[in-house]
């Protein structure tokens, strides 16, 4: 859809919202209203499903009654088969909200013998909107009448005149038929309903069917022209318009911890950000999951709803395995914070696994997805498709502002060129590197940060070591030309404990004979001491010696001078 | 014509041999409904053509019940009634439909098993 979700001008037409999710939305608002709509598709496609879905949602969320006529399924078979989707038939039809007619022909019992016209149809179908006041109309398959009567060109002419009291009576039809060789329906119903024209697809491709929607035609409006997966479910149609959202959702500053504070730590100290992206990469054994489950635990903890989608183990025996590096998930699940939905790859086609993430996120609501691991899709599809799928995923989750962490599986020749399989590198936001480093018999674990967009992250290697109590990061050293890691890591600490402790008895030994020389030295400052001052008294003493003897001289001199008596 | 007109018109006569043979049981009645909508000249023509051919056929063994469905658009369900006019055979079993303005006699028999086809 070119341009914006369900944002087309009201003026333009009418329309009749179906309540299948996702319809109203590629159509711009519904089917056109008070006119008759085409689907059509080959057999068990799901047109008939569809059309029961419009005309229940019709009633449920708009309350509109609607007509059901059937050319195929007599009304019984109808009823149970809607009722395995929750569709309350017997209760609607008899509350007169929904009423099915079943027109049955039967070629063999019917001769014909001159002119006639289809009137009677009419009528019937006009008695059956008149008496429940219906305002949706389903006609499946009116295409069982050219089985029924020989004369095509009378049938023609009816079915012309069919749609155009369909108009004349208001009423939003919709008409479904099956597909023929090169023509939309077999019996070129398109040329009569010319309004709108729904086509739905089952294709299987390498075993897998997906099932797409696709409008051909829709006068007078503007609607998103791509083929659409849709899925049929326990709970009837949905359509996955995925492709029309847009790069414009807002985004949070908030930050979330992983749940592994030295990581945290590397990615700006605080974390990743809320909505954001994450992508571990890395090869066979390296702790994806770990990694993952480590983070699924610290969003419960914050009290936050964590979806794990395992494409590789069942929840139980994740949750086991958890357990054995000390992470206890089993609580998580029981208090429903955790949900995991374990499904194999294969088991459907891409656009059904779109759909399933889809659904489960809408009804379980969580802060945090986990994918473990993407890679494990590849399986069933072509890259490309897995990186349109992703960029589905990643723009609705983001939109939601759920934080997803996706795990990819990298083969040894592409770990070097930091490669991922998928090429999405370029959706992600924070992009971890687990790594494999091969060295003294022995492999050990690193963790880097490639990228981590609007942050100031680490860029160094950490070695990334999973123990029995959960993960923990440790600096690797670093030696000329390598890395070292575990064992050799182990070493190196205690070769340098050692050689810290031949340092630390070194400085006591100098500091012990240093005190020991400035004892001697403070011994040899006392005794100086003590004989200056000894000094300092005899000078002292000698001092006072010549005082006296001066005063006693000048007192012998003025005794003198007495004696002598006046000059 | 009326709308719900029981036309029995008797001519006792007629023992002719194919139809008569295939009458089994002699106080056996034709039940046959007619369906229209509106006396449309197609509706109208089929009447006639039926009441000449059980005439002919079924001479005072035959009851013609006429429904208009544009008066009694309910019963239009009970018979699968699509195309207009439609002939009912409801008597005897099994129940035959014969469709169109009945204008081809030879079908009309065929339809309402009145002899046998050739």
């Amino acid at each position: 859809m070119a341009k914006g979700n369900g944002k087309f001008s009201q003026a333009s037409l009418p329309k009749t919202p179906t309540g299948i999710p996702g319809l109203d939305e590629i159509t711009g608002g519904g089917l056109p209203q008070g006119r008759p709509t085409l689907i059509c598709g080959s057999a068990g496609c799901g047109k008939t499903l569809l059309a029961m879905h419009f005309l229940v949602q019709g009633v449920l969320q708009y309350h509109e009654p609607g007509v059901f006529m059937t050319f195929e399924e007599n009304a019984e078979e109808l009823k149970k088969n809607f009722a395995s989707l929750g569709f309350d038939l017997n209760g609607l039809s008899a509350r007169k909200k929904v009423l099915l007619d079943h027109v049955f022909i039967e070629r063999s019992e019917i001769e014909e013998t001159g002119e006639y016209d289809l009137e009677g149809l009419f009528i019937r179908l006009g008695h059956a909107i008149d008496s429940i006041g219906a305002k949706r109309v389903v006609l499946d398959t009116i295409e069982a009448l050219f089985s029924g009567l020989s004369s095509t060109s009378i049938l023609r002419a009816e079915l012309r005149r069919l749609f155009r009291w369909l108009k004349g009576k208001g009423v939003t039809a919709i008409v479904t038929g099956e597909r023929g060789e090169g023509t939309l329906t077999r019996h070129g119903l398109e040329e009569y309903v010319a309004d709108c024209v729904i086509l739905l697809d089952h294709r299987v491709a390498e075993q897998i069917s997906t099932r797409r929607l696709r409008i051909v035609k829709y006068r007078g409006t503007s609607h998103g022209t791509n083929e659409y997966p849709f899925l049929i479910d326990e709970k009837g149609v949905s359509v996955l318009p995925i492709t029309s959202l847009r790069l414009d959702h807002s985004v949070s500053s908030e930050r979330i911890s992983s749940g592994i504070s030295r990581l945290d730590a590397m990615l700006g100290g605080k974390g990743c950000y809320r909505g954001s992206s994450i992508l571990i990469s890395g090869t066979a054994g390296t702790g994806k999951t770990s990694l993952g489950a480590t983070f699924a635990q610290a969003a419960c903890r914050r009290g936050e709803r964590c979806l794990y989608f395992a494409f590789e183990e069942s929840r139980n025996q994740i949750i086991r395995n958890m357990r054995s590096i000390g992470l206890n998930l089993g609580p998580w699940v029981k208090k429903g914070l955790l949900h995991f939905h374990s499904v194999r790859p294969t088991t459907f086609g891409l656009e059904m696994h779109l759909a399933l993430i889809h659904k489960e996120v809408e009804s379980f609501k969580p802060q945090v997805v986990i994918f473990d691991p993407i890679t494990n899709l590849l399986s069933i599809s072509a890259e490309n498709e897995i990186r349109s799928l992703l960029t589905r995923v990643i723009d609705y989750l983001k939109m939601k502002q759920i934080t997803t962490l996706f795990t990819s599986l990298t083969t040894a020749a592409a770990a070097g060129l930091e490669q991922t399989n998928i090429g999405i590198s370029s959706l992600m936001d924070t992009w971890l590197f687990l790594r494999d480093v091969e060295d003294n018999g022995e492999r050990n674990r690193g963790l880097y940060v490639l990228k981590s967009r609007g942050m100031a992250h680490s860029n160094q290697i950490r070695e990334f070591v999973i123990t029995g109590k959960g993960i923990q990061l440790t600096d690797v050293y670093l030696q000329p030309g390598a890395l070292l890691m575990g064992t050799a890591r182990l070493q190196k600490e205690a070769q340098e404990k050692a050689a810290a402790r031949l340092r630390r008895e070194e400085i006591n030994r100098r500091e012990r004979e240093l005190k020991l020389k400035s004892k001697t030295l403070e011994g040899q400052i006392a005794a100086l001491q003590i004989e200056l001052e000894a000094q300092k008294a005899e000078e002292r003493k000698f001092q006072e010696q010549e005082r006296q003897f001066q005063e006693m001289n000048a007192r012998e001199r003025m005794n003198l001078a007495r004696m002598r008596g006046p000059v | 014509m009326k709308a719900r007109a029981s036309a029995s018109s008797g001519r006792k006569e007629k023992p002719m041999a194919s139809p008569a043979k295939r009458v089994k049981g002699t106080d056996e009645t034709w039940n046959l409904r007619l369906y229209i909508a509106g006396q449309t000249p197609k509706s109208i023509t089929a009447f006639a053509n039926l009441k000449k051919i059980c005439a002919e056929n079924l001479a005072g063994k035959y009851k013609i019940e006429v429904v208009d469905l544009l008066e009694n658009p309910q019963l239009a369900k009970g018979d699968q009634i699509l195309a207009i006019p439609t002939l009912v055979r409801k008597l005897p079993p099994p129940v035959r439909k014969i469709i169109g303005d009945l204008s081809n006699t030879v079908r009309v028999l065929v339809g309402l098993d009145l002899r046998p086809e050739s």
